[in-house]
């Protein structure tokens, strides 16, 4: 081989070593889930968001994991992502579907409710109300406060920035814990889908009047299969964590 | 070329003694005045500043150690400086520099004085480490170095100024710091609060893996582990805000994990600490009994719907241990 060729084919190599490393580092480290934007929908100081939570994740090559889903503003559908953008200085009212079974906390301090609005009518802050399913009974008021004595938390959804905990109720009985939804996103009309058990947490705060990113988590070691609870979906961006973006 | 290295009077008078006696008169004075600039007008401005008797400590070390530092940079750089400015090769000149022969006073003196250097500092440093407890550092259960830390009259209550020192339990979890007062009935809170004045004592332990408690301006640092209590001591000097950081990588929102603590008058942390009892009080009824380490994978109680769907251990274990996905 020439001298040219030979310059030529080592450049090429490095070339492509180089591209390679670049888009693993894009691809893979720098990749985020996608980004549910909520400013466009905000209305009177107020808007409001849908997150849902579900025992599998069948949309993902992670199926067994547990995870969060947002409602898209856009489309009403469920995405499997945990990252949302809201304006500044704005009251977000939130809506979560909690699909999951319980979980007790790791720390029993996480079941305290903070930095959120007064609930009307609701008689401690820690109370939620349980979707019936019609055959597991009425609807029923679950206190999330004491998720080791009780079957009732089954994760978090805080920002600790803001100085919010609000603990997702779950379905209080054995029989409601084995008859989980079994697809992820839980929508549907079966009882393995969006008629499975469920518990509706609402709750409302006010993002900071200046912009920045907030992260948010679950607070209970979900991560099942993991050590201590603590890997997989607790570990990954899109499954029990995520980002809020504040657009000032 | 023998003739002219055997020839020591043309060297000194080019780069012998009177350049010796000039760098090391300039030295001097550079060097005594460099080490008051940087002890008395950069010291005070090093960190971690003076907030706490362990941060004033760590800088009075920081200090000192930059002051005996001085002269050593300022030697280098005088000498550096002067070859560049005196000593030159000339163009045209390419004859070697005048050979250099063994001093055994020289080597002698090099070695007396590096070793004095050496050894006092590991003395200033020994001693530094004791006075004040600990320095700010997590010492494991039983603290080697609590010099001037008040015996603990009690676990369970505590009055300011008395024969007894503030203790705060720091628990670290993925992510977020919670403390807990175990004189003040055991309440937890995401806020820490401290007496300014008074000293505390910090038991350092993790729920999950290992954590990292640094109260930068408090300059007290120490490993937060599972199953693990870490004592560290300190005394804050003044009221205002710190900032509490993780200083060991525990996933992914590490960074994320700091939160601010606030030093205030001892009036105000009673009525704070008095108010939070009795606000958190039902909080922390549902707590496990306060410890020193908390197993991460036990539960203290489980309830009867739990223990049904599978949590059956004596106390209740998360997932099992045997679990095929386990890493």
């Amino acid at each position: 081989m020439s001298l040219p060729a030979r310059v030529t084919t080592l450049v090429i190599a490095f070339l492509a070593v180089v591209a390679g490393g670049i888009f693993v580092a894009l691809h893979y480290i720098g990749s985020q889930p996608p980004v549910e934007d909520y400013t466009s929908v905000a209305s009177n100081g107020q808007v409001n968001v849908t997150l849902m939570t579900t025992p599998e994740t069948t949309v993902t090559d992670k199926p067994d994991w547990v995870s969060y889903f947002i409602k898209s503003p856009q489309t009403g559908q469920f995405v499997h992502t945990t990252y949302f953008k809201v304006p500044a200085n704005t009251q977000v009212n939130v809506t979560i579907l909690g699909y999951d079974g319980c979980t007790p906390l790791r720390n029993p301090y996480w079941g305290r409710v903070t930095g959120t609005f007064t609930q009307s009518g609701r008689k401690n802050a820690e109370d939620v109300s349980i979707f019936d399913g019609k055959k597991y009974g009425p609807v029923t008021s679950v206190s999330t406060f004491d998720s080791w004595a009780d079957c009732s938390v089954q994760h978090t959804f805080a920002i600790p920035g803001l100085g919010l905990n609000v603990p997702v109720a779950s379905p209080p009985t054995v029989d409601e814990n084995n008859a989980l939804c079994a697809a992820g996103p839980c929508v549907g009309a079966t009882d393995d889908e969006g008629n499975a058990p469920h518990s509706v947490v609402t709750f409302s705060f006010r993002t900071p009047k200046d912009g920045g990113t907030f992260r948010w988590q679950c607070f209970v070691p979900c991560g099942g299969g993991y050590v201590d609870g603590n890997g997989g979906p607790m570990a990954t961006p899109g499954y029990m964590m995520g980002q809020m973006e504040v657009q000032a | 070329m023998a003739a002219e290295a055997s020839n020591p009077v043309s060297a000194g008078e080019t780069g012998g003694r009177r350049d010796g006696l000039w760098l090391l008169v300039i030295w001097v004075v550079l060097s005594i005045v460099g080490c008051l600039l940087v002890y008395n007008v950069w010291g005070p401005h090093m960190p971690p500043g003076a907030a706490s008797t362990s941060a004033s400590s760590q800088q009075f070390d920081t200090r000192v150690l930059a002051a005996i530092a001085t002269p050593v940079v300022i030697g280098v750089l005088l000498y550096f400086g002067w070859a560049l400015a005196f000593w030159r090769q000339k163009p045209g000149d390419d004859t070697d520099a005048a050979p250099i022969h063994g001093s055994t006073k020289l080597q002698a003196t090099w070695i007396v004085v590096t070793s004095a250097i050496v050894l006092g500092l590991a003395v200033f440093g020994t001693y530094e480490l004791v006075n004040p407890a600990g320095n700010g550092s997590g010492q494991g259960p039983q603290p080697i170095f609590n010099h001037g830390v008040l015996a603990a009259a009690s676990d369970t209550s505590w009055a300011p100024n008395t024969n007894n020192i503030l203790q705060v339990q720091v628990i670290g979890q993925q992510w977020a710091w919670t403390y807990r007062y175990p004189q003040f009935g055991g309440f937890e809170t995401t806020d820490l609060v401290l007496p300014v004045g008074q000293q505390v004592r910090f038991n350092v332990t993790s729920l999950d893996v290992i954590h990292d408690f640094w109260a930068y301006q408090l300059g007290v640092k120490a490993d937060a582990n599972p199953g693990v209590n870490n004592i560290a001591y300190t005394t804050p000097y003044h009221t205002g805000q710190f900032v509490v950081r993780c200083d060991e990588l525990c996933g992914i929102w590490h960074g994320a994990m700091y939160n601010y603590g606030t030093v205030m008058s001892v009036s105000g942390f009673m009525n704070w600490a008095h108010a939070s009892e009795i606000q958190l009080a039902p909080v922390t009824k549902i707590l496990p009994p306060y410890a020193l380490t908390y197993d991460p994978t036990v539960l203290a109680k489980v309830g009867k719907v739990n223990q049904e769907l599978g949590l059956t251990s004596a106390g209740g274990g998360y997932y099992n241990p045997a679990d095929p996905e386990q890493p």
